[in-house]
């Protein structure tokens, strides 16, 4: 069942990414919506879709830090301790 | 000891020796009535709280069951993990691996209990002794080595855990397990802290974690996962509560598991790694002490163990059915496995803080306090390992795992297919859990052990925040996958050190010093042994033939019983060694202790 249900979704990716964009879309205007007068810091109270923003920016910095560190020598051939 | 009182690590150990008698069709069943037992036992105490099991030894006082509300939750958890740990091994016929990992929920279920550091750190060193065995079972390439560094680390942690309450000892005169002056801090309370630290794996003393988990057996990393790092917690909590420098070492240390999570090819690596990070959570909620932050810790530490148990029996599951434990030698699995995926997405999205799955209703806790103790960087800081998290065990584990191209080899797939029943039900008992913490809060936060602190994390601001940055994540994710995609590499760390360190010594012992000791073996022989050696046989004759001959024959018969000894308990292997004596040195004490 779970295999058959991949398999459609795979078949129909570009309608998936759609609903994700869509998703996303309703996220931001939900957020939009809540009250934040309760929130702990003025930046969350002042930008709109804080969340969203820091939460990409989050992950791009993980990523490309992670991609950088990698690069710069830390990682190495699997034999390294082995030679 | 009080007539009521049945120490719940005495359940397991005595389980465990009763365990090679018990035969098929016992077998099974009697496999999952230990833990079973253990589990009611720790539940009947939970209604009883109290202090029992007091042993006067020596001109000590030893407590080892002090049951209040922090010992009651964490005994509550390790309990149940065992249960479900010991299920998801059920299929395996060695009767040795039950034994080491019933023996480590033994230590770890007794140092929970314990109230002073004696009766700690016999329960520590059973813990790390029968941890290393789950290591060492294992017959992969590298996981002998991997035990020895895990032990030989974990024994200098006992070490300065030793000095610590030692020195303790001589300048309060002071043994119970109890919070430390964090605010005026000797050199004795560093001590105890950098030892309990070392199990919970702070960094720069972490590198053992994903080196040794990642070599275990398959059901014994199950086992670790759970035990080690968070008995340490535990003990954190009750002793260094309110440490400030644990906020900026938590920190760091959630960070610093996750950026290493995001470049690792092992899938269980991974695991360990973001173990590293969700325990940095725990480590700087410690750290911030309030109530919430306290009650935050024990509720992720509770949380982590289940959806952190369920990860590594899905990934372990791969490593099992296929043999492979590579993302470069795996991918789109999702055919062949699709129940094993299920179960990792269910975990994966329970460490994500996913609305209604545990992780949601625990890491909050730990970020809210840090915002409302106005530590900011903190806060902001943790909340971008949040979205680091889903990124890597939400999205990129899954995702290099079951889906994208296949990368491993046609024999791979073939042998593919979803595990054995036992397995199966250990992931959906786990999978039950991270469900039933997320939808039902009273369940765990009325376990919690400060009572009366309000939280609800299901308002529309932290439903809304979570989503945004789950949706965003996701985002990022889709639009820079390759960044972080599978590659055959290893990545450098703290353990280079010692390693290096190792190999130094090693050239060192085996060049130089060598040379001297084998010119001053040569100068000798020449010298010395020529003259001593004839001596000496003539005296050796003597006593043989002349006295032992002539006496009782005593030595011969002496000679006898060494070479059979030696036959039976030398056979060369430096783990049995190990393994008797510690069997041995166990024995007496707990004879001494209780008799």
């Amino acid at each position: 069942m779970i295999v058959q249900l991949i398999d459609y979704l795979k078949a129909r990716l570009r309608l998936v990414k759609l609903y994700c964009y869509i998703g996303i879309g309703i996220i931001v205007i939900w957020s939009l919506m809540v009250d934040t007068h309760h929130a702990h810091t003025w930046v969350e109270k002042v930008v709109p879709v804080f969340w969203g923003i820091f939460g990409f920016l989050a992950s791009v910095v993980i990523i490309f830090f992670a991609y950088w560190l990698g690069k710069s020598g830390i990682k190495t051939r699997e034999d390294y301790y082995d030679k | 000891m009080t007539s009521n009182f049945f120490h719940p690590a005495l359940v397991m150990i005595l389980g465990a020796c009763i365990l090679p008698f018990i035969k098929d069709p016992f077998r099974k069943p009697y496999l999952v009535l230990v833990p079973l037992l253990a589990f009611l036992d720790v539940l009947y105490l939970s209604v009883h709280p109290g202090t029992y099991g007091i042993v006067h030894f020596m001109q000590w006082k030893l407590t080892f069951g002090r049951v209040d509300t922090l010992s009651m939750v964490f005994g509550f958890i390790m309990a149940l993990m065992a249960i479900i740990g010991t299920i998801y091994g059920l299929h395996v016929k060695d009767d040795w691996q039950h034994i080491a990992a019933w023996f480590y929920v033994a230590g770890s279920l007794g140092v929970i209990y314990c109230a002073d550091y004696l009766v700690l750190f016999l329960f520590w060193e059973m813990m790390a002794f029968a941890s290393t065995f789950l290591v060492w079972f294992n017959k992969d390439e590298g996981a002998l080595a991997a035990g020895y560094r895990y032990l030989l680390i974990h024994t200098f942690g006992g070490i300065v855990l030793l000095l610590g309450f030692l020195l303790r000892y001589q300048a309060t005169g002071d043994l119970s397990f109890v919070l430390l002056d964090v605010h005026h801090p000797q050199l004795y309370t560093w001590l105890i802290m950098i030892g309990l630290m070392l199990n919970a794996a702070v960094p720069p003393l972490h590198s053992w974690l994903p080196d040794a988990y990642s070599k275990a057996t398959v059901p014994g990393a199950v086992f670790m996962c759970a035990f080690t790092t968070k008995t340490a917690v535990y003990t954190l909590i009750r002793s260094c509560a309110g440490f400030e420098i644990l906020i900026v070492l938590g920190v760091i240390m959630a960070i610093y598991g996750i950026v290493y999570a995001a470049m690792e090819n092992d899938i269980r690596k991974l695991l360990g790694w973001e173990i590293i990070s969700q325990v940095g959570y725990m480590v700087t909620g410690i750290g911030i002490g309030s109530s919430l932050a306290i009650n935050g810790a024990v509720a992720h530490a509770f949380a982590h163990i289940l959806y952190k148990g369920l990860l590594f029996m899905g990934t372990g599951s791969v490593v099992y059915m296929t043999g492979k434990n590579k993302f470069t030698e795996l991918g789109g699995l999702y055919k062949k496995m699709p129940k094993t995926l299920l179960y990792t997405v269910i975990g994966g999205i329970s460490v994500s803080a996913f609305p209604f799955f545990s992780g949601f209703v625990t890491k909050s806790m730990i970020i809210a306090a840090s915002f409302e103790e106005h530590m900011y960087t903190a806060g902001f800081l943790l909340s971008l390992v949040a979205a680091g998290t889903f990124l890597v065990a939400g999205l990129r584990l899954p995702y290099l795992l079951f889906f994208s191209e296949e990368r491993g080899s046609e024999e791979t797939y073939e042998k593919a297919s979803d595990p054995p029943w036992n397995m199966q039900v250990a992931m959906l008992i786990a999978s039950f859990f991270c469900l039933l913490i997320g939808t039902y809060l009273p369940f765990l936060y009325d376990m919690l052990p400060n009572k009366g602190v309000e939280f609800n994390p299901y308002t529309a601001t932290h439903m809304s925040e979570t989503l945004q940055i789950i949706a965003f994540t996701a985002l990022a994710f889709f639009l820079f996958r390759k960044k972080i995609g599978a590659e055959a590499t290893i990545s450098l760390d703290m353990d280079w050190f010692y390693r290096m360190g190792g190999r130094a010594f090693f050239w060192l012992a085996k060049n130089p010093l060598q040379w001297a000791d084998t010119a001053w073996g040569a100068a000798y022989r020449v010298v010395g042994l020529y003259t001593l050696m004839t001596t000496a046989k003539f005296w050796s004759w003597f006593d043989w033939h002349g006295i032992d001959g002539v006496v009782d024959g005593t030595a011969r018969c002496v000679r006898a019983i060494g070479r059979r000894t030696a036959i039976v308990f030398q056979r060369g292997q430096i783990q049995q060694t190990i393994y008797y004596t510690v069997s041995f040195a166990a024995i007496v004490l707990f004879i001494y202790v209780w008799l």
